[in-house]
């Protein structure tokens, strides 16, 4: 029994994540369109590239693009396929374009209105900070705490200070 | 006072987003399609695949094209609707089954009924990927000059056919 279950603790060593590759006939031309589809997002399962997807549309469109290339059709050609049938959307690299202004310089804008946030905040933080001043008493007071003098702080006095 | 403020305004407009991001679809990819031409193309009839059929072929009629396959759970929810359409002769559909055995797709519609003008199969998914297909059902709203006007992804609803697809059509129609 134990042994048994060692063994099914093994199981996973014997599969292996690859990419979801098919037909590998022509090992050139299968690089190629791994490395395209590796920047373009598979629609069904929509984390994950063409490249690693499983799905049988992933699949289908591999065999798209792989027909593509042996039609000698260039890489971008090929984009603009894709683009012109599932939009923007299966770009990992999105184009600077008006409607994805707000992704290109959306972050930036937010991290200008933090940065700008936090000086102000720093800088008004500052004055109140130089205001407070120790007095004699409560300097008296740290350094019996931090042992310097063995007199002990008088409780009675914390009340004025 | 304005300590308190800028944080619950703050959380206000976030919340706002969220909440309208809890009511989009993630899985839904606006068409590029829309108001272009219907992508060509020719392929055997589910009930004599010896006779094609194109898009042409419609030329001068609004229709609507169903993207279905038999092993497609959503497209027996929308079927009824479509059955409800074919009766009610208010419009031409279309089938096309999606990666679908024509055996399979003509079981399949032997069950629960033909409301298509013609179907046609698409075994291989090659026309799907040309429409931008990526979950079946989909549904477009073609014009009379071939341009697709409207496309439904996912399972057509009664409300969707409504107040989309029926005055969109019959707008269509009149043009």
């Amino acid at each position: 029994m134990r042994h048994l279950l060692l063994l099914f603790c093994l199981l996973p060593v014997f599969s292996y994540a690859g990419e979801a590759v098919d037909m590998a006939k022509d090992p050139v031309l299968e690089k190629r369109m791994i490395g395209l589809a590796e920047n373009l997002r598979c629609l069904v399962c929509q984390n994950e590239s063409l490249a690693s997807s499983h799905a049988e549309l992933a699949e289908d469109l591999r065999r798209e693009v792989r027909e593509q290339m042996q039609k000698g059709m260039s890489d971008q050609e090929i984009i603009d396929y894709l683009v012109s049938r599932y939009g923007d959307f299966v770009l990992y690299d999105p184009p600077m374009k008006k409607a994805t202004l707000i992704l290109w310089y959306g972050p930036f804008a937010l991290l200008l209105i933090g940065g700008i946030m936090l000086i102000y905040k720093v800088r008004k933080r500052k004055g109140d900070v130089a205001e407070t001043e120790l007095s004699a008493e409560d300097a008296q007071r740290a350094a019996a705490l931090l042992g310097e003098t063995s007199e002990l702080p008088n409780q009675s006095k914390d009340t004025q200070a | 006072m304005t300590r308190f403020l800028v944080p619950f305004f703050v959380f206000v407009i976030l919340a706002v987003f969220l909440f309208i991001g809890l009511k989009l679809n993630p899985s839904e990819v606006p068409s590029p399609l829309i108001s272009k031409a219907a992508p060509s193309f020719t392929l055997p009839q589910l009930y004599a695949p010896a006779k094609q059929f194109s898009p042409q072929d419609m030329k001068g009629k609004v229709w609507l094209f169903n993207v279905w396959a038999s092993w497609c759970v959503a497209c027996e929810n929308e079927h009824p609707l479509f059955m409800d359409l074919s009766r009610k002769n208010l419009v031409p559909i279309l089938g096309m089954a999606y990666k679908d055995k024509p055996a399979n797709s003509q079981i399949w519609l032997r069950r629960l009924g033909d409301p298509y003008l013609l179907a046609v199969s698409d075994i291989e998914g090659r026309v799907g990927i040309d429409y931008g297909v990526y979950g079946v059902p989909e549904t477009y709203v073609i014009d009379k000059q071939g341009i697709i006007q409207y496309k439904q992804i996912g399972a057509v609803t009664q409300q969707i056919l409504d107040e989309k697809i029926l005055p969109l059509v019959k707008e269509l129609q009149a043009k």
